[in-house]
């Protein structure tokens, strides 16, 4: 054991004594392992805010949309036939429903006064705040009442209503959509991200209303449905179908003229999506760990054929071969060690400034951490034990004559 | 074959086996040495007393003969075995010292002893550095050293094991005169405490110090007083 340890400071210092030649042999170890690390922290990271996006609106949803029609093997204009009460219907006939919203959207814009500001127009009944998770700042959503009245109000985002009001409340003021004016009498939470799900750049309105007054038009473009506790979209999703299309009153030979799109589907589809990209670029980057192995390898080898008369006299004053083995792999597994975890430290370190920039919360998983630093040993022994074996291997004879 | 004999060689014979035809390095010599013996072992240039030192140091297995060191056949034993006696029993100082350039001399002295796992290595080390005079020099490096001084450090390396022989490969070699001297002294002064010691050389200023010659040519030995 006391041997071990000797060999060991041995070990720690040759690499000393050659700290610029160490320090370039774990450069390659150290971008390696970083790139890794920060690839897939980065990743781990955006899966989880993805997945919590698509969480806070509930796995338990599902969206209902119209198919486009098929023309000999081509999509092309979407059906017409989802209706409002379509989604009552399936809230009344189909176990296990807990929530219900007929939705129009469409892309408008909105005046006040001198200011414009481009948004989503969602037309939506009242539940649709508690299924997709908007909350409310100021004021108030519109409720089932103001749906049937076909009234004209309206609840904004905050990122619309910053561009239209500037500091200003938007409650009470209002705005015209397409000549249509609305009276604001609610604000939505800034939720901060983009996109589909986010409510920051649009505006919600009754259903009823963006139908007759600002489409003129009967039918609506989705459904979407939350599921009570306990019952599963895949359990639900056959009955909607089965309802759906008696409603449509779709012949068995006919396709569907709706997708039934299962939130929990796209939940795990998003989900091992990114994983398998976030795996594939962290392979790729893998590739970079892999040239500093050959690296260590060469300038191990290097260092033995410089050290052969070192490794002659070790051996006439009786060491054995597993010694100078075992000196020489820890040479290397120090340095792929060492380089493993400045790379790690470095790999975060470059993740959370990416993720500072990105405005996104970084996770910095163990099993990741673990993983580098495993393989950083694992490179060590692998690339090492090569050079190592040579010079267990050197005849000391021969080793002392080298010059 | 005296009990007191320190080396008993008989027939060594090292061949080395080429496609085109078989180098007999050494082709059969036959000698004892007894303990307390100072040998010059002499040669011309590819005579093979190169060849009988790296046997008679146990770097080297012979083809055919036998040869007992202390009373122990170590004619065929394996590698790691031969490491494991060399480390007990034999110390080396070669013409071009061989001292680790990182380690200074105390650490230097301490290597044998670290792979044989020997006790008190540290303090064995001082001791044996200390009768070469080099007590004021155990923290240098190897080149912080004039070449006496590192060849001292070298015979401490030798001692440091207390081994059976001391074999010396051309210990002046790399000498200048003068230094050459002292080092010869200071073999000359463990001679007579009691050391075998063996001195390959080819320089007769060497050889003539020894008590005793083994004159190697053409692989088979002349043995001369």
């Amino acid at each position: 054991m006391k041997l071990f340890l000797l060999i060991v400071k041995m070990a720690f210092r040759s690499l000393f004594a050659n700290r610029l030649r160490s320090f370039l042999a774990m450069l390659g170890i150290i971008i390696g392992v970083g790139s890794v690390i920060a690839i897939f922290n980065l990743g781990e990271s955006l899966r989880q805010k993805t997945l919590s996006r698509i969480q806070t609106m509930g796995s338990n949803l599902l969206i209902i949309t119209s198919s486009r029609k098929k023309f000999r093997g081509v999509r092309a204009a979407s059906y017409q036939t989802l209706m409002p009460s379509d989604a009552y219907e399936i809230l009344e006939h189909v176990k296990g429903i807990h929530l219900v919203s007929p939705v129009v959207s469409d892309g408008a814009q909105l005046k006040y006064f001198n200011s414009n500001s481009s948004a989503s127009v969602y037309g939506a009944a009242a539940d649709f705040f508690r299924i997709r998770g908007f909350e409310i700042e100021k004021g108030r959503r519109f409720s089932d009442l103001e749906v049937l009245q076909i009234a004209n109000v309206a609840v904004i985002g905050s990122k619309t209503a910053r561009e239209l009001f500037k500091n200003e409340s938007p409650i009470g003021k209002t705005i015209q959509v397409k000549s249509i004016r609305f009276r604001i009498i609610g604000l939505m939470k800034e939720e901060g991200s983009q996109g589909w799900s986010s409510p920051d750049q649009s505006l919600v309105i009754p259903y009823s209303t963006a139908l007759k007054k600002l489409k003129g038009q009967g039918h609506i473009n989705e459904i979407d449905v939350t599921t009570k506790e306990g019952f599963s979209p895949y359990d639900v999703e056959p009955k909607i179908r089965a309802l759906l299309r008696r409603l449509h009153r779709l012949p068995p030979q006919k396709e569907d003229d709706f997708d039934i799109h299962n939130m929990q589907e796209v939940l795990n589809t998003v989900s091992s999506i990114s994983l398998y990209f976030t795996i594939f670029l962290g392979g790729i980057a893998g590739i970079s760990l892999l040239v500093g192995g050959i690296g260590i390898m060469n300038i191990m080898l290097v260092t033995v054929t410089e050290r052969t008369r070192e490794i002659g006299l070790r051996k006439a004053i009786g060491a054995k071969e597993r010694h100078i083995l075992l000196q020489f792999l820890i040479e290397s597994l120090v340095l792929t060690s060492l380089g493993g975890m400045i790379g790690t430290s470095l790999g975060i370190a470059l993740c959370h400034g990416v993720g500072h920039f990105a405005d996104i919360e970084v996770v910095n998983p163990l099993s990741s951490i673990i993983t580098a630093l495993l393989f950083s040993i694992g490179v060590g022994v692998f690339f090492g034990f090569y050079p190592a074996w040579k010079a267990a291997r050197l005849d000391p004879i021969e080793a002392l004559r080298f010059e | 074959m005296s009990s007191t004999s320190v080396i008993e060689a008989c027939n060594l014979k090292r061949h080395y086996h080429l496609p085109s035809e078989t180098i007999k390095a050494l082709d059969g010599v036959s000698f004892s040495i007894q303990k307390g013996e100072l040998v010059a072992i002499t040669g011309p240039s590819g005579s093979g007393k190169s060849t009988l030192m790296n046997l008679l140091g146990c770097l080297d297995r012979p083809s055919e003969g036998s040869y007992t060191l202390n009373g122990n056949d170590v004619s065929k034993l394996s590698k790691d075995a031969l490491s494991e006696v060399r480390n007990q029993n034999i110390g080396f100082v070669f013409q071009s010292f061989q001292l680790l350039p990182r380690l200074n001399a105390l650490e230097n002295v301490e290597l044998p002893l670290l792979y044989g796992d020997w006790p008190d290595s540290a303090s064995r080390a001082a001791a044996c550095l200390t009768m070469v005079g080099l007590e004021n020099r155990m923290s240098h490096l190897p080149n912080e050293l004039s070449g006496g001084q590192k060849q001292r450090v070298a015979i401490a390396r030798a001692l440091v094991n207390d081994p059976s022989i001391l074999l010396a490969d051309e210990p002046t070699g790399n000498l200048d005169t003068k230094t050459g001297t002292e080092i010869l002294k200071l073999l000359t002064d463990l001679h007579s405490e009691g050391r075998t010691i063996l001195i390959v050389t080819h320089d007769e200023e060497v050889a003539r110090i020894c008590t005793r010659r083994i004159h190697v040519l053409d692989g088979l030995l002349v043995e001369k007083k």
